[in-house]
Order: C-alpha cells, then structure tokens, then sequence
C-alpha cells in the first residue's frame, strides 16, 4: 500500500500545489486533498485555531482537520521564502507551529522549510530532503522533480493565460503548456475589473462569498494578480522606495500598480482582504494612496470575514459596478 | 529643525537629551493618552496594530506643536515594523504634513544608509562628540531602566498605596535635570535611594509574575494602561521582559537577538518570525522553570508574531503548570476590562500559590538554565 500524504487546499496550496502533487505522485505515493472549503471546514478551523488569527489561518485548520484522520502525513511545508528576496507572511513562518500546538491526533508533519533563494537549485535541495525523509532514492527523486518542474512550469502559464488555479492545474497535467499564443486580449463589452489580493483569498469561492463568479455573471472581464508576467511585476517594484517584507503581499502591490497604470484598459480595481490580515493593513493602504493619487482607475475594498456570505458584500458589488458603468468610456483598446 | 519621536516609555527621556545635545529644537513627545490612540486610529488603516496607531497620533500631536522632522526605527521584516515609517510618512503627506523623516533600521543591515541618516542629524556637531552624546544618552536609559525595575520590586511591599509610584516620578526628576556624565550617576543613586526610603513591609508575600510580548506596548505604560503599576498595587511582583536596554543590546546591534531566549524556544517555535514572537515563548519557558506565579503576554490585536506565540500558550501553560493571561490591545481596549481580568488572574494565582505552598512540584532542572535578563538595579554602573 502506497503512503498518504495529505495536503490542506489552502494558503500556499494555490501556488505551488502541482510541484508538490507531481513529485509525491512520482515517487509513487498517494496524494490526497481536502475538500473543498465548506461550512464544515470553517468551523472546524474557528474551533482549533487561535482566536485572533485571521480567516484563512482558521481555515487552513479546518482543513487539516478534514486530513487528519486519513491520511499517513500531512504536508505543512514551512513556507519561509519563494524569491530569495521577501519571507511569507509571519503566520506562514510559524503555520506547522500554530498546527501543531493548536489540533490534536495529528499524523506526522512533513514540515520542512522551503526557503528558495535565486537560481533553481536550493529548490531542488528542498526535493532532495523531502525525498529522503520518506526514503526515496536520489534518482528516483530527481526524475520526479524535473516532471514536477514541468508540470509547475505549465501551470503557471496556463495561469498567466487566465485560467483559474484548479483548471490550470488540470490542463497543466493533461495537455502540459498552454499551445496558443500565451494570452490573447479580445474585445470586451462590458467592464474590466482587476481584482487583486492573495490567491487563497481570491481563488476560495467559499471565502469570498463567490466573489469572482458574481463579477463574471454580471458580465465582467475579470484580471487578477497570476496575469501579470513575473517581468512586469519586477518593474513595477521600482516604483516604491522600498518592497514590502511578504511574497504575497508584494505581488499584491506590484499588480495592484501594474493595474493602476492601465487606464484605457482597465474600469476597476478591487483589492479583497482578509479581515484582521496584518501586512494587508500595509497593503491596502498603500494601493489606496496610489490609486487615489493617481486618480483615473476607481478603487474598492473588500474586507472578507467568517460571515461574508450575507448580503452586504453582493450589495457594495453592485453599487460599484453600476458607478463603473455609468464612467465607462467606449472604444478602449487593450494595452497588454 | 524642530524634531520630535515617538514616546517611548521612560526612555524618551533619553532621547529627548540626545537630540538637544545635538543642537535641535525638540519638540518632546506626549505621552500618548485616549486622544492620542483615537487620533492615530481614525488616520490609519483599521487592521494596524496598535503601536502603529498611537505613533500616528504621536506624530500628528507633534505636528501641530510645530514639529518639522521626525524620528523612528523599526526592524527590517519579517515583520510590519519596517514599513511603518513609509506609510506614515504617506499618511502625513495626505493629511497635508511635509516632515522630513529620520526611520532607522538596525545598523548591520544597512550600515550605509544608518550612517547617512546618522550624519544628517548630526548638525554641526563632530563626529567624536556625537558619539560621547550617544553614551550620555545610553547611561541615561541603564539609570531610567534600573529605576524602573526597582520600583517594580518595591511597589508591592509598599504599605501606603502609590507611595512607590510617587517616589518614581521624584527619581525621574532627578534624572531629568542631570546634564553630564557624573550627574547622572548621581541622580541615579540618588533616585534609587529614594525608592528605598518607601516604607515597605519587607516580610509581605508577594507574587512574581512575567511579562511577555511585543516590545511598544510592554515598555510603553500608557499603551498598557499602566499594568505594572496595577500589578504592583495588587501585591505582584512584576518582571518585564523587554526593557530599552536590553533591546538595545539584543536587536539593535547584534543580528541574532536575544540568544537564550531564542533557545529556550526552539522546542517550540524554532524560527524567528518577527517582532518578539519567538521571545515570548522562549520567556515563558524561562519564567516558568524560575517559577514564577504567572506570565502575562501583552500584544497588540492584530499583532502577526504574538498571534502565532498566542496559538502555544495553551500548550506551553499545561506543559510548563504556569498560567498564561493573555491581553490583546487595540484602541477599544478600556483600562476596566484590564483591571477586571487582571484582578481574575491575580486571585487565580493566588490560589495556585496556596496549592503549591501546601506541597509543590517542579518540571524543571533549574540549574540548566540561562539567567533572568531582567537587569539587577545596580547603582554602580
Ligand atoms: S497574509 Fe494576512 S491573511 Fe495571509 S496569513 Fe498573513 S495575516 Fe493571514
Ligand atoms: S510585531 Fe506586532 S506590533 Fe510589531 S510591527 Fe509586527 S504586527 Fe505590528
């Protein structure tokens, strides 16, 4: 019987799942998922998680409570850096911590640090180790790290073509790179809304109340932070003084004033944030200041919280798009 | 220039003395009251911690005294503070305000730009002098903080209530007035003889309790509402883990920070993640095997790395036997909530106390480990 290894569907999950799930898969092991987030998960994570924590905190315990009791190991990497420039978010650093302290019955924790610097090999070392605490020979773990290196690969393109994180993952293991032309801009009747903020925030329908869904129903063309290239994220970081110390939240920034400088292309910005998320009071500030410095492209904050599904967050939507519609400006042409 | 900075608890004395020897007009900090937090609170953003939004209202008080410059540090990530003198200085600019803005970050990160921040305060001032300044300055912070620490020990014996408190502010003036090297060490002895002439009731029993957290609203009274002279009025024996000095010493000048509190957290939290999260574990684990009564964790809400230590008090509390009460500050906070759980606690550990006089246990070798970082008041230094 093959060992399980779970992984929470959440936080880091939305970026680097496909690396993890290839090169588990590829030494053979089982990879299994929570579910996707639900009532059920929350509640789980409102009742281990520490009280203060922020809402994606609390949810990634509920899902490692949905793991728990069927699974071999759970994946809680230490998510320490990913660009050898900025660290995650101070709760990335101490998360196989807080799991630890704050659940009971816990399979044993893959918890090793992933901490990248420039240039691929200190993420192969993080392979290496991984493979040979679940005894796994060198070779064997260096073919399923080129396989999983190309499958990441694929997805983040796919991504960058817009699709979002679990579809991408999908076409990435099926079909490999995205065959088109990367990314194709169309005509657009109606509006062009940026939604910026960290891809568990953005991509958990449950979270946001299906936020992206509502935009696309109400007929929106909707760009988030994956869709802006890696090289056009590193320009925009001159732009400030200094960066910011988080993977995440720098990212969130970058595009944040990447969008911000797309007037004729884009309507709206709307930056989503966990309520009580520390860096984001950082964060969002900074867009605020930014967009209403530069004043073209209207700006809307959304702050989540365990009861965002109510009315209230559809309402300010709503309200937000009809003031976009009633400045909208034909014949714009993308400048992508 | 007319500078001002954030109030930093005692210590901005010190500092208040640094800038004027160094030819500026100060515009000496308030200490931050109900106006300062809401004023700070309505300028930031809403999830701000808390030492965030009362420099905000610092610095907006200082402003409209007149202040033209302002001065501030933070550590360089993982954590928030870093960043703040950027946003605030956004802020401030949006509110109208054009301060130049001195923001420190630990000098072996970017020794450059410390030395050019460093060479555009110094004036006219040269470079030797400026360095006796800053260890007038730093004789002046060892003089406040062995003040305080004793009367954190002598505040619970004192038989007339607030005496104590009363002698401190004497003490302080002395040293507020001592313009040289020698005079402070006079006013150091002689602030601390003060604090002896309490009349104390030297057989009373006393609790000890630990404090651990983040450092601005541990050094800073008013950003506790004043708890350890609460504390010490309630018969306990507070020790802070974070003094100016010892901050000084730990993350300022040294990349590591406090080793053995560090190491103390390793079993637990073994990485830093900002801030003083890693040392308030790695403090209660010391303040336990010391047997103290209790520790109390001070965080502001919000606050990233207490958060993260917060999610093993529970754990550390049952494994150690030591009971953790745990306050999360924001402006809201009112000083009668944190009297009432205060007062809880107390009585709480009162308790235990009896259960423990009556027949005891220990988890602990006590011999392994490192000394209290606590500085003893010594007079001599
Ligand atoms: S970045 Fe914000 S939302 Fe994400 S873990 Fe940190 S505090 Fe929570
Ligand atoms: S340690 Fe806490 S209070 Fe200090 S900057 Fe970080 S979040 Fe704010």
């Amino acid at each position: 019987m093959p060992k399980t290894i779970g992984i929470p569907r959440t936080l880091a999950y939305y970026t680097f799942f496909p690396l993890w799930k290839v090169f588990l898969e590829e030494l053979g092991l089982n990879v299994v998922l929570s579910r996707q987030t639900n009532k059920n998960i929350l509640e789980m994570g409102v009742r281990d998680a520490v009280t203060d924590a922020c809402l994606p905190i609390k949810i990634y315990h509920g899902h490692v409570a949905d793991l728990k009791d069927r699974v071999d190991y759970l994946f809680v990497p230490r998510m320490i850096s990913a660009d050898g420039r900025s660290t995650f978010c101070p709760k990335f650093l101490g998360l196989p911590d807080m799991v630890r302290f704050s659940a009971t019955d816990l399979p044993p924790l893959l918890d090793l640090e992933y901490r990248m610097r420039r240039g691929r090999f200190s993420n192969f070392l993080f392979f290496q180790t991984l493979g040979e605490q679940l005894g796994y020979p060198l070779r064997q773990v260096s073919r399923g790290y080129l396989q999983a290196r190309r499958v990441f690969q694929a997805y983040r393109e796919w991504q960058y073509a817009g699709l979002p994180p679990e579809e991408a993952m999908r076409e990435a293991e099926s079909s490999g790179r995205p065959r088109l032309p990367a990314r194709e801009v169309k005509q657009h009747a109606g509006l062009r809304i940026a939604v910026v903020g960290y891809p568990y925030v953005v991509y958990d329908p449950f979270i946001n109340a299906n936020l992206l869904q509502i935009l696309k129903d109400a007929g929106c063309e909707v760009w988030t932070v994956e869709r802006v290239a890696d090289s056009r994220l590193r320009t925009m970081s001159r732009q400030l003084k200094e960066d910011l110390y988080w993977y995440y939240s720098n990212r969130v920034v970058w595009a944040g004033l990447h969008y911000l400088s797309q007037l004729d292309f884009l309507d709206g910005l709307i930056h989503v944030t966990a309520f009580a998320c520390g860096p984001d009071a950082m964060v969002d500030k900074l867009l605020e200041l930014e967009s209403r410095d530069r004043g073209q492209v209207p700006f809307l904050k959304i702050t989540i919280d365990e009861h965002s599904g109510d009315a209230g967050l559809v309402t300010r939507l709503e309200a937000f798009l009809d003031m976009l519609k009633a400045r909208q400006r034909p014949g714009l042409t993308p400048r992508v | 220039m007319k500078i001002s900075f954030a109030h930093i608890g005692y210590a901005t004395m010190a500092m208040e003395r640094l800038l004027q020897d160094l030819g500026h007009e100060v515009i000496p900090p308030l200490q931050p009251t109900a106006n300062t937090f809401s004023l700070g609170a309505v300028h930031s953003p809403e999830f701000a911690c808390i030492p965030f939004k009362i420099l905000m209202g610092t610095y907006l008080e200082a402003m409209e005294r007149g202040a033209d410059a302002l001065l501030s540090a933070g550590g360089r990530g993982p954590c928030r503070a870093g960043y703040y003198g950027e946003i605030h200085q956004r802020i401030l600019r949006e509110l109208g305000h054009e301060p130049r803005l001195f923001f420190f970050w630990p000098p072996y990160q970017v020794p450059l730009d410390t030395l050019k921040k460093l060479n555009g305060l110094r004036g006219k001032t040269s470079w030797l002098q400026m360095v006796r300044y800053i260890k007038k300055a730093w004789k002046m912070m060892i003089a406040l903080d062995d003040l305080e620490i004793l009367s954190h020990r002598i505040r619970p014996l004192e038989t007339e209530t607030g005496a104590t408190s009363k002698a401190f502010r004497q003490a302080l003036g002395y040293i507020r007035q001592a313009r040289t090297l020698e005079e402070i060490e006079e006013a150091s002895i002689a602030g601390i003889e003060r604090l002896h002439q309490v009349p104390q009731d030297p057989n009373r029993e006393v609790l000890r309790v630990g404090i651990v957290g983040e450092i601005y609203v541990q050094i800073e009274p008013a950003a506790n509402f004043f708890l350890e002279e609460m504390m010490g009025e309630m018969g306990v024996e507070c020790h802070r883990s974070i003094f100016m000095t010892n901050y000084v010493r730990h993350d300022v000048f040294s990349r590591h920070g406090d080793l053995s509190a560090r190491e103390l957290a390793q079993p637990y939290l073994p990485l830093n993640i900002g801030g003083h999260g890693q040392n308030s574990i790695g403090d209660v684990v010391r303040f336990a095997a010391k047997s103290f009564d209790g520790v109390i964790q001070l965080a502001p809400f919000t606050c990233i790395p207490e958060i993260v230590a917060k999610s093993m008090m529970p754990h550390l509390s049952q494994e150690l036997d030591i009971p953790i009460l745990t306050f999360f500050i924001d402006e809201q906070t009112a000083r009668g909530g944190v009297e009432t759980r205060l007062e809880a606690f107390v009585d709480m550990i009162w308790q235990k106390r009896a259960l423990r006089n009556a027949g005891s246990r220990s988890v602990f070798d006590r011999a392994k480990i490192p000394g209290d970082r606590g500085l003893a008041p010594v007079s001599s230094r």
